[in-house]
């Protein structure tokens, strides 16, 4: 185990992660590659910690990313269940016009 | 030795986990594989000695899986979560943008010299964790407590149906009587 190893795990799960939240079409299945991208994102900062600077800074920048998926995931629930109550759809591109 | 065999064991199982996300039939088996995925990750920052991140990974990613899967049930049904789904666009496009990335970023992990390891992890970490975010760091929760209040409150605002305040729509005087 080392740094390049966990961090070429974090890529790999970064890429899929961005392959699913480029290439579905359901909301619920978006949010599920964002959430691979920053599970990627979490090994990677705890392999940057581990290997090069294992301070409490390290942690504390973790938890923020975690915070960060808690953001994602409220949020992205919330806009789920509005565009279905509006839409009675869950899929992106039924929800395209919000772009504009 | 131990540590690499169980490190590379929960990678695979980690990365094989998160494409089957994306390969399952139904919806409720691709929930079930970014548990998996997620769970293997938080054994991972167990092996690091991240033993209160690790925790807290696996136990909220159990808990938020169990909302997706309310989710399904709610939006789509029992049966339909179950169901052979491919809801994709955009497939080659995607495919291509994410070996895209990954090539960079690998390239990035193994070509960039890494500086060498400065400093010793504290001999307990949970604890100079806590005194962390209670003390030098402490700005870092202040700012993530409103945060997360905020999105409490946005998440209930949109999600919301609208009340009983709310029934006449945007037009406050529409039910009353005309004198």
């Amino acid at each position: 185990m080392t740094l390049q190893t966990m961090l070429l795990v974090a890529a790999a799960l970064f890429s899929v992660g961005l392959y699913g939240a480029i290439s579905q079409q359901v909301v619920v299945m978006v949010m599920m590659g964002l959430e691979l991208m920053l599970n990627g994102v979490i090994l990677a900062a705890a392999a940057f910690w581990w290997f090069l600077s294992p301070t409490p800074d390290g942690q504390v920048l973790l938890l923020v990313v975690i915070t960060a998926m808690t953001v994602e995931m409220a949020m992205g629930f919330a806009v789920a269940t509005l565009l279905h109550r509006s839409r009675q759809s869950d899929m992106t591109d039924m929800a395209t016009d919000l772009s504009r | 030795m131990l540590t690499g065999i169980v490190f590379w064991v929960l990678a695979v199982v980690a990365v094989a986990a998160g494409v089957a996300v994306f390969r399952a039939d139904s919806m409720a088996r691709a929930t079930y594989a970014l548990a998996a995925s997620f769970i293997a990750v938080g054994l991972v920052l167990l092996l690091v000695d991240l033993e209160f991140l690790g925790v807290i990974t696996v136990l909220m990613m159990t808990m938020e899986m169990a909302v997706m899967g309310i989710y399904m049930i709610m939006f789509m049904g029992m049966n339909p979560a179950l169901m052979p789904m491919d809801m994709v666009h955009g497939k080659r496009p995607a495919l291509a943008v994410a070996i895209g990335t990954f090539v960079v970023l690998a390239a990035g992990a193994l070509l960039v010299p890494w500086p060498t390891r400065r400093g010793a992890p504290a001999a307990d970490l949970v604890t100079s964790l806590g005194e962390a975010i209670m003390e030098s760091k402490m700005l870092v929760m202040m700012t993530v407590s409103p945060v997360l209040f905020a999105t409490i409150v946005a998440a209930l605002v949109l999600a919301l149906p609208r009340g009983r305040y709310d029934r006449l729509g945007d037009d406050l005087r529409a039910g009353k009587a005309p004198r």
